[in-house]
């Protein structure tokens, strides 16, 4: 086949930016012509298959081995590198999800081909294909291409394609078989946890105050929360406000935190890192207030103000009292 | 142990990033260099470790032309006891499988325990160079580290997963691991330290030359994908002005 898609297991279900991935594949496949197959694996092997046999792609492929049951570095690079070897796509396509930054560099490491991670978007003609990265914490974008022989590894930063633009169809199944070791893997992993208890979803918030370093200092935050609580609205944060300890981690947005959709997602003082942009950008109406008018996250806004905050916080929440 | 940390020098935030005329690189000579933030965390890490057992080597390594010196020396006077500066011809190498081929290269006969490296660089992003380092010297790898401990020469990691949960990996030395911001405290360096750093020894390397696997054919400031609304005026004003667009635009009840 000429595409491969490698899908992730999330409990049970494939990792939406999975879904995503393989809407990338129909993409890549409508403009070449080329053929397209996903592989699945891990302890939820049968489910995975069946719900990936219901999209639009020529093969499912799937790997029965218990070594693969928890997800180890080690032996999913490994079986991934097998996998390759033996159908030799051109192209093969990720996520880039946390699961993927860890194994696929050495994936690319044992075939010395790229892997060309965290793209934005895909451009392919009969002569070369280029992808659209950002760099510089998104202050710039690049287009890169790969040199030499394929298969070329790609990864997709989460929404970059649209899970529902992935087309239903009806793909066959079949049994690849891979040889691996215990000995391979040399780690032991644990259950994973959750830090803090009781955390708030905020995925299903209609409303979103969000505040980032910006606000200066955690003796600010109540002016914040003042502000959401007029608005009716959630509070949440970027990374660095919750590694301050100014909000416990139950409230972060971003790809290490919660994914939002609100209808609207206010931004006090987020400069706008990719690691939180993923996490709401698919909100309805992004309202930003920032001092920097350079702030990446201005980028996205669908309305913006350049000010100080702590002015305008607190009229703003009078002003939303006394409506 | 004998630890190893790859450090990286990029632009600071701060730093303006022009950008040469024919867009295919920044114009290095109006740039602002730092140590990349994260890397700061994998030296912390490191000489915890060394300072823990009370024993043992922290070798920082650097990729990049003559400039990248001054992070390696600034890596010295926080502690680190020697440096390994892997010349790059004329800028750092935009391709992360030629960044770890070189390193690999250089660091075989090392036979170090540990690796450590930041999460990824603040310049070109991708993440991998430490992960494709240690798989390409048959190491353990693991990325994303919140802590790390040594039990009975192993590593035990708390990596970081999505959407808010962790997990505890451990895995056999040697061992590849990438460390994310924000894991310890970063000290400063002393003025001992300072002083100290001068009679530390930078060994420099060049390498063989190989071929990029893939190369940054433009760079180009982003074009914004939406259309913004500015809201203007004196802090009375855009009070009033936000009022009306969540009233009469977003519609919030």
């Amino acid at each position: 086949m000429d595409i491969l898609v490698v899908l992730e297991d999330n409990n049970g279900t494939i990792h939406r930016m999975g879904i995503e991935s393989v809407a990338a594949a129909q993409h890549i496949s409508n403009t070449l012509g080329l053929s397209t197959g996903a592989l699945v694996m891990g302890k939820n092997t049968n489910s995975l298959l069946s719900e990936a046999s219901e999209y639009d792609l020529d093969e499912v492929l799937f790997i029965n081995n218990e070594l693969l049951n928890e997800y180890s570095s080690d032996g999913y690079a490994e079986a991934v590198k097998q996998v390759i070897d033996q159908e030799n796509p051109t192209y093969v396509l990720f996520g880039h999800s946390y699961q993927v930054r860890d194994y696929v560099p050495r994936v690319s490491a044992k075939l010395m081909r790229p892997f060309l991670a965290d793209s934005i978007s895909i451009h392919v003609d009969e002569k070369e294909v280029s992808l659209t990265k950002q760099m510089f914490n998104a202050k710039l974008f690049t287009d890169i291409s790969p040199h030499g022989d394929t298969p070329f590894l790609i990864s997709f930063q989460s929404a970059s394609f649209l899970s529902d633009d992935a087309v239903q169809g009806n793909a066959k199944t079949r049994e690849v078989s891979i040889s691996l070791d215990s000995s391979m893997i040399k780690s032991e992993s644990e259950e994973p946890f959750k830090e803090s208890s009781g955390g708030v979803d905020l995925s299903a918030a209609e409303l979103i105050v969000s505040v980032g370093r910006g606000i200066g200092k955690e003796e600010n935050i109540p002016m914040v929360q003042d502000l959401a609580e007029a608005l009716g609205a959630e509070i949440s944060s970027s990374r660095p406000v919750v590694d301050s300890g100014w909000l416990p981690p139950s409230h972060q947005v971003g790809s290490s935190g919660q994914a939002v959709s609100p209808k609207m997602y206010l931004a006090l003082g987020i400069s706008g890192a990719i690691q939180h942009v993923v996490g709401m950008k698919a909100s309805k109406n992004i309202v930003v207030i920032n001092k920097d008018p350079e702030a990446p996250i201005f980028e996205i806004a669908d309305y913006g103000v350049v000010g100080d905050l702590l002015e305008i916080i607190p009229k703003l929440t009078e002003a939303i009292q006394s409506k | 142990m004998k630890i190893a940390v790859l450090v990286k020098q990029v632009p600071s935030p701060e730093s303006p990033l022009p950008l040469v005329s024919n867009e295919d690189w920044l114009d290095e000579s109006q740039v602002a260099y730092i140590m990349n933030e994260s890397d700061n965390y994998a030296l912390e890490e490191a000489l915890q470790i060394r300072e823990k057992n009370n024993d043992g080597e922290v070798v920082v390594v650097s990729l990049g032309p003559d400039r990248t010196q001054k992070v390696i020396r600034e890596a010295l006077s926080k502690g680190a006891d020697r440096g390994i500066h892997i010349q790059s011809k004329d800028k750092y190498p935009t391709d992360p499988l030629l960044a770890g081929s070189l390193f690999a290269e250089t660091l075989k006969e090392e036979n170090f325990d540990i690796i450590f490296s930041g999460l990824q660089s603040d310049d070109l992003g991708y993440g991998q160079t430490g992960i494709i380092l240690g798989e390409l010297l048959g190491m353990s790898t693991a990325t994303l580290a919140m802590s790390t401990e040594i039990i009975n020469n192993k590593i035990k990691v708390k990596r970081e997963l999505e959407a808010g949960y962790f997990q505890w990996v451990t895995m056999s030395l040697p061992a590849s691991i990438s460390v994310q911001s924000g894991c310890n405290t970063p000290r400063y360096p002393s003025l001992k330290g300072i002083m100290g750093a001068k009679k530390k020894e930078i060994h420099v390397v060049t390498p063989s030359v190989k071929d990029q696997n893939q190369s940054i054919k433009k760079i180009y400031a982003p074009s914004s994908a939406k259309e913004t609304v500015m809201i203007e005026g004196s802090v009375d004003q855009v009070v009033e002005k936000l009022v009306t667009v969540f009233r009469n635009e977003i519609k919030i009840a």
